[in-house]
């Protein structure tokens, strides 16, 4: 059984390279409306709260409601682009498309292909992610240099959601389990985790919940970057996020296994 | 390389309850065409998918190109090209893209690719197709565009899974005609099909299979002669258990299928001379096929 499970773990570090090229030429045909799909939601939800909510609000954390926002926003993005890359694009490749079984039939692994829709994914998280912060900074909300800081934050923060998404899709017979998942864990964590409003704001229990989530660490990660300020505990953040990215990862290749080669 | 290509010993493989691989056993040697040959739902596809090691035996020993499998099965995919039982070709991409992105999957350059590209479109007739998308091709040439993407690796071991199911005759010919000039080329092939003129047509050496279990194997003709060995002729109309009753003492054999009587006779003449002046019965004289071995091992006639 432990032999079955390791045949198909990925089989060297670069086999993964060609599922991510694969998925990269498919994008490329569409490459418009997919950036502008990405991007018109979370850019709605920075103007319309950092602008609506920022009359309101005031300064926090010595910066304007907007400048806070942006930082969750990136995060958020992030999350989102990586997590519905996964849930419904790499779910159609597996199933209706019918891509995994053709490249299940080369010398690749189910790890490999796995792998290589976890890179990129992550990889349109970046393109979101970073997006948002350029404009950010365009606007004057964020320094230039330090979206060169928060890409490595935004790249993880993809993979971690990649990677807890892929083990939604090798679990849900059908696209109508994702909306659960969707309502239930990713929206939660939005409120949850700090990206629109401070976490100190919420009850201490709630506070101790957010520090599990992941998000809450990509968030602590990226907005102190975005606003010049000092980042605390980076090492914690970090290996938080890569046990949320490598865990998944490695759950979601047996539960693969299971449905896919019986 | 070793001259047994595909080695199965004792495999078994159930789900729940159900038995779909009970016990099988047979070799391929390398650049033979072996049938896998039955019925939907016999284990053909189940088998196909364990060599390429997709799916795990509960029990028994298998050896693909020389590598145990289903634990090192990569390395014997290495060297296999695959057509698939349903195309899955990547629909949006052109033909030519079609090829680069399978390539890659075998770690294959562009250049690499792009080299043998003008090869394999020849060979799958496809060369004024090379930059039309796969959505605008016919089902014919899907076909051909997914047998020439099985060939990208020059793969030692073809395994298809019933490669010209829902083709037209004239689809299904060419496909035919390109195998056998793969033979040719030295490769081996591995076949699961329901058609009996395509296992008889292709196949060196097949396996008759029912319900997981090998019901014969052998060469075509062999079987043939062996199983039926004599003329067969057919009997539409008229009542079948009242019609055998008069043509018993000639015919060797009689099978009851459907509304169609099965008559297996040394003599033709002598049966075809107790039926004249009959009304309403149609006839067909012809030599016996592998429909007729299959029909005699199971009682039973297979889906077409």
């Amino acid at each position: 059984m432990r032999e079955g499970y390791a045949a198909v773990m990925p089989a060297n570090a670069y086999n993964w390279v060609a599922v991510w090229r694969r998925n990269f030429l498919a994008w490329r045909k569409v490459a418009l409306a997919s950036v502008l799909g990405n991007l018109a939601d979370p850019m709605t939800n920075l103007f319309g709260l950092g602008f609506g909510l920022g009359i309101i609000v005031g300064l926090i954390d010595g910066a304007s409601y907007i400048a806070f926002l942006a930082g969750g926003m990136v995060a958020t993005s992030a999350m989102t682009a990586a997590t519905f890359e996964t849930m419904y694009a790499a779910f159609a490749r597996m199933r209706a498309q019918r891509t995994w079984e053709a490249i299940l039939c080369t010398q690749l692994t189910l790890g490999d292909i796995v792998l290589g829709e976890l890179a990129w994914a992550a990889t349109k998280a970046v393109l979101a992610g970073t997006a948002i912060a350029v404009v950010a900074a365009t606007l004057g909300y964020a320094a230039w240099a330090s979206i060169i800081y928060s890409i490595p934050a935004i790249a993880i923060t993809g993979f971690v959601f990649a990677s807890l998404a892929m083990v939604v899709v090798s679990l849900a017979p059908s696209y109508d389990y994702f909306v659960f998942y969707q309502t239930l864990v990713v929206t939660p964590m939005v409120f949850l985790c700090g990206a629109v409003f401070p976490v100190s704001q919420m009850p201490s229990a709630f506070q101790r919940v957010a520090g599990l989530l992941p998000l809450a660490h990509s968030v602590d990660l990226i907005r102190p970057v975005m606003l010049g300020l000092p980042t605390g505990g980076i090492g914690l953040h970090i290996g938080a996020l890569c046990m949320y990215a490598v865990l998944p990862f490695f759950l979601s290749i047996a539960l693969f296994r299971r449905r896919l080669m019986r | 390389m070793s001259t047994v290509a595909i080695d199965l010993t004792g495999v078994r493989k159930s789900y729940g309850d159900k038995i779909v691989v009970d016990g099988l056993s047979f070799a391929v040697a390398s650049g033979e065409c072996f049938g896998l040959l039955g019925p939907n739902g016999a284990g053909k596809s189940t088998i196909a998918r364990m060599v390429l090691g997709m799916v795990a035996p509960d029990t028994g020993k298998m050896t693909v190109l020389g590598e145990p499998v289903p634990a090192r099965a990569r390395l014997a995919r290495a060297r296999i090209g695959v057509v698939p039982q349903f195309d899955n070709l990547e629909m949006e991409f052109t033909v030519r893209e079609n090829l680069l992105v399978f390539g890659r999957y075998f770690n294959m350059s562009a250049r690499e690719v792009e080299a043998i590209v003008p090869a394999l479109l020849e060979f799958a007739r496809l060369e004024s197709k090379a930059d039309a998308r796969v959505a605008e091709l016919s089902g014919g040439m899907k076909r051909r565009l997914t047998l020439a993407r099985a060939l990208i690796n020059d793969p030692h071991l073809l395994v298809m899974d019933e490669p010209t199911t829902g083709l037209d005759p004239h689809a299904r010919h060419l496909i035919w005609e390109r195998l056998r000039l793969l033979l040719a080329r030295g490769k081996t092939i591995l076949l699961t099909t329901h058609f009996m003129e395509e296992a008889e047509r292709l196949c060196d050496r097949l396996c008759v299979l029912e319900a997981g279990r090998k019901i014969a194997e052998g060469e075509p003709r062999a079987l043939i002669d062996e199983q039926i060995g004599c003329q067969v002729i057919e009997i539409y109309g008229g009542n079948p258990h009242e019609l055998s009753s008069l043509i018993r003492p000639y015919a060797r054999h009689i099978e009851v299928s459907g509304e169609t009587l099965f008559c297996y006779a040394p003599d033709p003449e002598q049966v075809l001379v107790q039926l004249r002046g009959r009304v309403g019965l149609r006839l067909l004289q012809r030599p016996a096929n592998l429909e007729d071995v299959f029909l005699r091992l199971t009682g039973r006639e297979m889906e077409r």
